[in-house]
């Protein structure tokens, strides 16, 4: 049975209901702390913004937090409402999805720690373009990853995994052009490994959200397609409309 | 309706059954197939029909005044409700155990050889090895080995039922239908019966109704779920309880309002 986005709100039990929007709005929470961090990361290190820098590796541990609280949530409502069918999807992808925020969080304390040694080691001379490109890629993935879990929405899931695809590819062009570039010029070695470091955490950002557009197919529509190709994910989307 | 995913040997056929109580139809056309040695379990609102449909399967219905039943119900290729059947003999084949315990106001052995005894069994040897080898069956022989010629209502209801499942595989039934055997149990009692429909289902088939949904996710292999005397949908509990067919089924086992 295909989920819609008022199915949770119909409880017997006002309070089973409460706890689930409970949830879904922390969920949507720390998703936006960490598409904030996201960014800041990015910016950070396009202007080598060093304070902004040291700010995302701080306020990592906010998502950290935000983690353990939402687990403990699905935890309780594990053990107290035995939850099943979609609610019970809700609260199993509500779990994995925090797991891969908090790995986002991971990633752009990473990017934000590279802005912070290039401060000491001196600009690379290559890869700001694809930082700016894969980067902004990467944010509106896990903008529409973050989107599609609010709003249950199948397509943009089924985007972001496309989105994705893109994201590697490009990421593959990337590192050829780095590494080609450190051959040439020896000297810039150090410089460029920390922008090739930024970039291998962004695509791992893109992971992640690819992860989450997932966890949004099975909570709609029960269907686990990790580890499936593009096309049965879609023909999977298809027979359930 | 049957379970897309259903390939095992079928022991139950249920065909277009209709069942009226005078005027009042509470089974609508219901068609299922009940799999060989596994548990299936009826779940759905008080009313739904699940009670009446489990006692279809031994003709209990047949005790009902007004109640009047078309279709079949197919068990190993004959129709249970054709007019040359023994209704005992299908009662043998087919037992039950309800609600609430319903031991006789006998000993524990007599009530577990009861049904060799109205079958004219007489040799004790045979029937002391059927009273312990069902007593072990059902779980109940280690606490009552040294007291079996005790009455019956000594027992805590927990064991009562026990023995009541007990007495029913004595005369080795082929089906077991359980009516909510556990509802009037404590938690540990009701799993110590949960443990031992796993037990049974290597040798029985088994049809259990239960208002208790968790209770049918564990126990159960496949789930039928009924509403206002129509089957919704039967599937693997599996699917059925993490990603079931029919809104109507998802409202039920979720607790919406429909």
């Amino acid at each position: 049975m295909v989920m819609d986005i008022t199915s949770h709100t119909h409880h017997i039990s006002q309070q089973y209901n409460i706890e689930l929007e409970a949830i879904r709005t922390h969920l949507s929470e720390m998703g936006g702390m960490a598409q904030r961090q996201v960014n800041d990361a990015i910016q950070s290190l396009i202007d080598a913004d060093v304070e902004r820098a040291e700010q995302v590796v701080r306020a990592d541990m906010k998502v950290n937090t935000m983690e353990m609280t939402i687990d403990e949530e699905c935890i309780r409502i594990l053990a107290r409402r035995q939850p099943a069918a979609s609610d019970l999807r809700l609260v199993i992808a509500v779990t994995k999805a925090i797991t891969d925020l908090e790995r986002i969080g991971d990633e752009a304390s990473k990017i934000a720690r590279q802005a912070i040694a290039m401060n000491k080691d001196g600009l690379a001379p290559r890869g700001y373009i694809e930082v700016r490109h894969i980067g902004g890629n990467v944010s509106r993935m896990l903008q529409d990853a973050l989107d599609a879990f609010a709003r249950l929405d199948m397509e943009l899931a089924l985007n972001v995994v496309q989105t994705d695809k893109q994201v590697d590819m490009e990421y593959s062009t990337a590192m050829r052009e780095l590494v080609t570039f450190m051959i040439e010029d020896p000297r810039s070695i150090t410089r460029v490994l920390n922008i090739m470091w930024s970039l291998r955490a962004l695509e791992r950002i893109g992971d992640h959200a690819r992860n989450l557009a997932q966890y949004v197919i099975y909570l709609v529509n029960g269907e686990d397609v990790r580890h499936s190709n593009l096309e049965e994910i879609e023909e999977n989307i298809n027979s359930k409309e | 309706m049957t379970p897309t995913a259903l390939v095992e040997p079928i022991k139950l056929e249920v065909k277009n059954l209709n069942l009226y109580y005078d005027q009042k139809r509470a089974l609508n056309s219901v068609s299922m197939k009940i799999p060989e040695k596994k548990v299936t379990a009826f779940i759905g609102p008080s009313g739904c029909g699940k009670s009446t449909l489990l006692r279809c399967f031994n003709r209990m219905n047949d005790l009902v005044d007004a109640c009047r039943v078309e279709g079949e119900i197919i068990l190993d290729g004959g129709n249970i409700y054709d007019k040359h059947v023994d209704v005992a003999e299908l009662r043998r084949q087919v037992g039950m155990v309800f609600q609430k315990p319903n031991p006789f106001p006998k000993s524990i052995y007599e009530n577990v050889a009861y049904g060799l005894r109205l079958q004219g069994v007489k040799s004790k040897r045979v029937l002391d090895e059927v009273v312990e080898k069902s007593l072990r069956g059902a779980a109940l022989w280690d606490e009552v080995k040294d007291r079996l010629h005790d009455n019956a209502f000594g027992l805590s209801g927990g064991q009562q039922q026990r023995l009541v499942i007990a007495r029913a595989i004595a005369i080795e039934p082929e089906v077991i239908l359980l009516d909510e055997p556990a509802s009037a149990l404590d938690p540990i009692s009701t799993l110590k019966i949960e443990e031992l429909i796993n037990e049974l289902k290597h040798q029985y088939t088994i049809v259990i109704v239960t208002h208790n949904m968790q209770q049918a996710a564990r126990v159960s292999d496949y789930t039928a779920f009924m509403y206002m005397g129509d089957l919704i949908e039967h599937d693997l509990t599996d699917t059925l309880f993490t990603n079931p067919g029919k809104k109507q089924t998802e409202d039920y086992i979720t607790g919406r309002y429909g």
